[in-house]
Order: structure tokens, then C-alpha cells, then sequence
């Protein structure tokens, strides 16, 4: 992933490349997790279309998953909604970062907000300079092609052979801890890795059921704090 | 049971709808305050953090339905953070020697 700062040429081919580039090592975890979702919606007894036809209308792993097993249980569509919204509200904190600057194209633009998920998020993270629309459409286009490909051939696989490759899903942990690396290589990071850490385990303590969201809430406060603190001390002034 | 088609489209269509809705105002809410001092603190405090804290979700959700996977879990982590600093920062490579290392673990030897 980190070949790509060099090998921006500006043209579109190479752009489309490097935009590939970034997307492979992800795709190690999204292509499984495809599956894993794939192979649910064939145990759940829901018709088949619904793998795809959720990848498409809501893009974003964690949720699809966990809205397979509700609308078999027929959860009423006001829990779906409130479920939705409690999953992914995440994502508000990531227009913070998110280089959607760099595309100027309404459809592109429109595309690259619909597929902001956390893996996009993060590679953009880790890697912040650089982006060209090009390379940040074709990275988008390539996780949701390696999610909904996954999700077919998890599809076709639940429906010839019973079991799984058990510990696969460990991909995305895996994915999540190189990413951190990457953008924790100075030591100015170490403030808000510290934080980050007390949040989760703040969240664990409070609300063990929606630790990734509470977590993420109360980094953001505690970043607040720190911002309010550093103003008043004047090393951001 | 099977659940309905207009059930269904329901589901659709409020997934759809909240996840857009989500991604796409924050947008048009920090256009103007994208040259505050506040924004540009959090948008360079927010990442590293952030991905810390997606790590740690996913680290728990793989142990969450094997307790026993704990260690094996460690383990694969361990060697995910040894490949990345050892190995020049690939990765492809570190994501998959760690995957690698818990498949094999819970596969073989759990």
C-alpha cells in the first residue's frame, strides 16, 4: 500500500492502479468476510437476492451482516431503522478526514460518499496525501467489487457445501492493527492512541453492546477536551 | 418463516436510506468549517485513533464467540504488529502472515 506515493503519475491508468493498490491489501479481508456474509444468507433461508441487493442498497459490512439475522427473526422495520442508525452513526466522524475534496465529478462525488465505508476511511487515514479523484473512485469501486464478489461466491458455496474455513474474519483485526501502525509513525500520534485506548475501555465498561459506537463517542469528547485544554494553554493558538 | 417482499424492500430501503444520510451530511455540515481551528485539530487527531479503536472492535468480535480464542488471537496479533515493523510496512504481507497464523491456530491446534 505505501508504494503508491511513488508511483503517482497523474495519469488515469496510473492513477486506477494505485487506487488498486491500496485497495488489495483490504480486499484480504473483505473478500472473506463476502463469504462469511454470503454463506449467512443462504443458512438464514432468506432468498438469495438479498445478499447482493443489501451490498448495494446498505453498503457497509458490519450492518449487512447483522440485518440478516434480524430480517429473518421479521424484526419490526422500527428496530431496523434504529439498528441502522446505531451501527453506522461511526461514519459521521469520518467527513473529519475523508479526501472527498478531490472529486470535483457530482457522480463520482455521489458514489464516493455512498461508499465511505470503514475500510475505505481507513486506508485514506493511513495514507492521507495523494488522493486523486481517480484514485480514490477506482479504491471505493474495487472494496465494493471484492465485498459483493465475496458475497456471490459465499452465496454459491453455502449452496453446494455445508461448513467454513473457520478464523478468516481475523483478516479485517488484522488489517485494522497494520493501518494503526501506519499512522501512528510519529510521536505526536501517541496523545490520541492513549485516548483511544481509555475510550474503548470506557465503552466496554458502559455499554459492552455498542462498544465500537460509545467508544468512538467519547473519543471525540475527550479529543474536544484536549483541543479546549490545548487552546487555553496556548500551544494551539 | 419467510419474510414478505414488501418486508424486504422495507429493510432496503431504510438501510439504504440512514446509511446515505449518515455519510453524506456530516459533508454539507463541515463544508464551511472546514477552515476552523477545531475541525483542523480533530481531522488531524481523529485517524490514528479511530482505526485503534476499529482494531479493538474487531479484535473483540473475533473473540466474542470463542472465548477460548483469546490466545490464538494474541498470538496472530502479535505477528500482524512483528510483520508490519520487521518487514518494511507491507501490508498485504502482515495482514496475511496474521491471518495466516489464526486460521492455522484455531484450525490445528485449538
Amino acid at each position: 500500500m505505501h508504494e503508491q506515493d511513488q508511483s503517482a503519475t497523474g495519469t488515469r491508468l496510473g492513477e486506477v492502479r494505485a487506487g488498486f493498490a491500496a485497495s488489495l491489501s483490504a480486499g484480504l479481508g473483505v473478500f472473506p468476510l463476502g463469504i462469511a456474509f454470503g454463506l449467512l444468507v443462504v443458512q438464514s433461508g432468506l432468498p438469495l437476492w438479498v445478499g447482493p441487493a443489501l451490498s448495494v442498497a446498505g453498503y457497509a459490512g458490519s450492518l449487512e451482516l447483522l440485518l440478516v439475522g434480524l430480517m429473518s427473526s421479521a424484526t419490526p422495520l422500527a428496530t431496523i431503522a434504529l439498528t441502522t442508525l446505531l451501527v453506522n452513526f461511526r461514519h459521521v466522524f469520518y467527513a473529519f478526514s475523508f479526501p472527498l475534496h478531490v472529486v470535483r465529478n457530482p457522480v463520482a462525488r455521489a458514489y464516493s460518499v455512498y461508499a465511505l465505508t470503514d475500510e475505505a476511511y481507513a486506508i485514506t487515514a493511513a495514507n492521507p496525501r495523494g488522493w486523486s479523484a481517480w484514485r480514490l473512485v477506482s479504491l471505493q469501486v474495487f472494496l465494493q467489487s471484492y465485498w459483493i464478489g465475496g458475497g456471490l461466491v459465499g452465496l454459491a458455496l453455502g449452496s453446494v457445501i455445508p461448513g467454513e474455513i473457520e478464523g478468516l474474519e481475523f483478516a479485517l483485526c488484522a488489517l485494522f492493527i497494520t493501518l494503526t501502525l501506519d499512522a501512528a509513525r510519529t510521536r505526536a500520534q501517541v496523545p490520541s492512541l492513549l485516548l483511544a485506548g481509555l475510550s474503548f475501555a470506557v465503552a466496554l465498561l458502559v455499554a459492552p453492546g455498542q462498544a465500537l459506537f460509545v467508544a468512538m463517542v467519547v473519543f471525540l469528547a475527550l479529543l474536544a477536551i484536549r483541543f479546549a485544554f490545548g487552546r487555553r494553554t496556548g500551544e494551539l493558538a | 418463516m419467510t419474510p414478505g417482499l414488501w418486508y424486504l424492500v422495507g429493510v432496503l430501503a431504510i438501510a439504504f436510506t440512514i446509511t446515505l444520510a449518515l455519510r453524506a451530511v456530516p459533508f454539507a455540515i463541515l463544508k464551511p468549517l472546514r477552515e476552523s481551528r477545531v475541525v483542523r485539530a480533530l481531522s488531524l487527531w481523529m485517524p490514528v485513533g479511530i482505526l485503534a479503536i476499529l482494531a479493538a472492535a474487531t479484535f473483540r468480535t473475533t473473540i466474542a464467540e470463542h472465548a477460548d480464542y483469546l490466545v490464538p488471537a494474541i498470538i496472530a496479533a502479535g505477528v500482524t504488529v512483528a510483520a508490519h515493523l520487521l518487514f518494511g510496512r507491507h501490508t498485504l504481507l502482515s495482514v496475511g502472515l496474521g491471518t495466516a497464523t489464526f486460521v492455522i491456530l484455531v484450525n490445528l491446534v485449538w
